[in-house]
């Protein structure tokens, strides 16, 4: 279970551009939940995701992670609860390593860091076997470094390593959009089965205002730093798009200017 | 051409384990790590002050082990003063010298005269010309089977992967400051010693006498990676020896074909120099043949409207 309490953050203390990215933020998620975040640009949820995850202090507030208080933990102690994904390609994987080798380091998460061989033979066969579940025919390229793989396989693969030990909660920031719309589709549809196979508590950014109300089991949306609209159940079965912009423009006060979240 | 071709051979050998250790800082963990200008001198002077009273070999170990001392403060001024890598090692560098001039009592260099040293012990168990060669020989296979094992250990994979994607490894839950300090501080400890080495080999040391060597380090890293490749991490390891080996030859050659000595370094920065611009250069000129001839083309397009 994770719970924000009162959780704010604000870049450029002091200076012309100060910006409120988070303002008194509440959020309680519990855990098999999957969340889906929807915002315009600038609404936060970038940084509500770096506040969780470690990559940002906050100024106030307070995070609580299956009642641990880790508001001041750093990021990598964090990190052993969370998984997360990127939404560059190119953060969530070690390009000059070998895919056999971003797996062992992922499957090595929350051990102590020794001298043991880096990969022994019945880690490999497990990773081989978890690998094969993403049916993108990886396990035959064990091998290879990531750096040959295509955009929406090292998602794949950045989702799966997120994933290998199973994280408390999972952060996913609009992990498909640097995708080709068919590669995003499947790396989604593996999103999907991974969570709810583990049954994950699970926090997705998405840009795609459709997307946000077909994945999981609730819906956030933000603007200027606050939550303006939560939404599950019954509420959120009924949901349309259009009902959402309705629901944004007048909650907001503003009409949408994000041609991406209306066309995605 | 008679130059001293074992002597040559024999040489990058030893610089080769410094050069093993610019590997690990500037492409296994992609740090520009200044240090090792002043950890190469350490492990000199404190193999030569050993050696003076009679442990050359203890020498060695211990000029590795304060090797590693060194490359942890880099480590900590980058990790946790948050100073930028390149000054990072600047400043250790800097602070080398004056710790390095200290461990020799002060003196800015000492011959080490008719003392024992490891190549002399060694050459009590087999003798004859080719003696020296394979010492170094042993000790770079040593250090090359040392890294190669190191490397392939969960923690070796760690810092590989620190050095390729750092966000990536603290999201996986390691600490990447901690990788930082392990990787340098093995790096700094080949470099140490092979300076170690270095002074025994020519029974002096002088405080002088890094300068310059984090250039000629790199040097041999690219020039083995343009001639042998990159393909696996062994292969990378041997091609840092055969570059550092290949370095040293074309220095004999030089200095053989009337080039002054003191123009070493001089040469040594312009193959740095060359070689890292490589890719950029080819880019360049790439653009500037289409640019070429499409300037060409549009001409004769106008020719023919007329």
């Amino acid at each position: 279970m994770l719970k924000l309490k009162q959780v704010s953050k604000t870049f450029g203390i002091g200076s012309s551009n100060e910006k409120r990215a988070l303002d008194q933020v509440d959020l309680t998620l519990q855990s098999g939940e999957f969340v889906t975040v929807i915002g315009g640009n600038g609404a936060g949820k970038s940084t509500l995701f770096n506040c969780i995850s470690g990559m940002y202090e906050v100024e106030e507030g307070q995070i609580l992670l299956d009642d641990l208080d880790i508001t001041f933990f750093p990021e990598y102690k964090r990190s052993r609860a969370i998984g997360r994904v990127f939404q560059d390609p190119l953060k969530g994987t070690a390009f000059d390593m070998t895919i056999e080798q971003n797996l062992a380091i992922a499957l090595g998460k929350g051990q102590s860091i020794s001298l043991r061989p880096g990969i022994t033979k019945k880690e490999l066969d497990f990773l081989r076997e978890r690998i094969a579940m993403l049916d993108l025919g990886l396990e035959n390229r064990m091998k290879h470094k990531v750096g040959l793989l295509s955009g929406g396989q090292r998602q794949a693969l950045t989702l799966l390593m997120a994933t290998l030990v199973k994280p408390k909660i999972l952060l996913l920031d609009e992990h498909t959009a640097a995708l080709d719309p068919a590669i995003a589709k499947k790396v989604m549809s593996i999103t999907r089965q991974i969570v709810e196979e583990e049954k994950l508590c699970t926090l997705m950014i998405t840009h795609n205002m459709k997307a946000s109300l077909e994945f999981g089991t609730r819906t956030i949306m933000m603007h200027e730093g606050r939550i303006i609209m939560d939404i599950q159940g019954q509420e959120r079965k009924q949901m349309t798009v259009d009902l959402l912009i309705d629901q944004f423009e007048s909650r907001s006060g503003t009409a949408l200017d994000n041609d991406r979240m209306l066309l995605g | 051409m008679n130059f001293a071709l074992q002597g040559s051979i024999e040489l990058g050998i030893i610089y080769a384990i410094m050069a093993l250790g610019v590997f690990i800082s500037f492409r296994t963990l992609n740090m520009p790590d200044m240090t090792v200008d002043g950890s190469f001198v350490t492990g000199a002077a404190i193999s030569v002050v050993l050696s003076m009273n009679g442990h050359p070999f203890l020498g060695l170990l211990l000029s590795f082990i304060v090797g590693c001392g060194t490359g942890c403060i880099a480590a900590f001024l980058h990790t946790k003063l948050k100073i930028q890598a390149l000054l990072a090692g600047i400043l250790a560098m800097l602070a080398l010298y004056s710790l390095n001039l200290k461990i020799m009592s002060g003196r800015a260099n000492i011959a080490l005269m008719n003392k024992a040293t490891v190549f002399s012990e060694f050459e009590k168990l087999v003798s004859g010309d080719y003696s020296r060669l394979i010492f170094a020989a042993i000790m770079i296979v040593l250090c090359l089977i040392v890294l190669f094992l190191f490397l392939n250990t969960r923690l070796g994979f760690l810092v590989r992967a620190t050095g390729d994607n750092d966000q990536m490894v603290r999201a996986l839950g390691v600490n990447t400051d901690l990788t930082i300090f392990v990787g340098l501080a093995i790096a700094n400890g080949f470099v140490a010693v092979s300076g170690a080495m270095i002074a025994q080999y020519q029974s002096f040391v002088d405080v002088a006498m890094g300068v310059g060597m984090v250039v000629i380090g790199l040097a041999s890293v690219i020039i083995g990676e343009v001639v042998f490749g990159i393909k696996s991490l062994m292969r990378r390891l041997i091609a840092v020896v055969l570059g550092s080996i290949l370095y040293r030859l074309i220095i004999a050659v030089a200095l053989e074909l009337g080039m002054p000595a003191g123009d070493l370094k001089l040469v040594s920065a312009v193959i740095v120099a060359l070689a890292m611009s490589t890719p950029i250069l080819k880019k360049q000129f790439a653009t500037m043949k289409r640019r070429h001839f499409s300037h060409q083309r549009s001409k004769k397009s106008l020719q023919w409207k007329e």
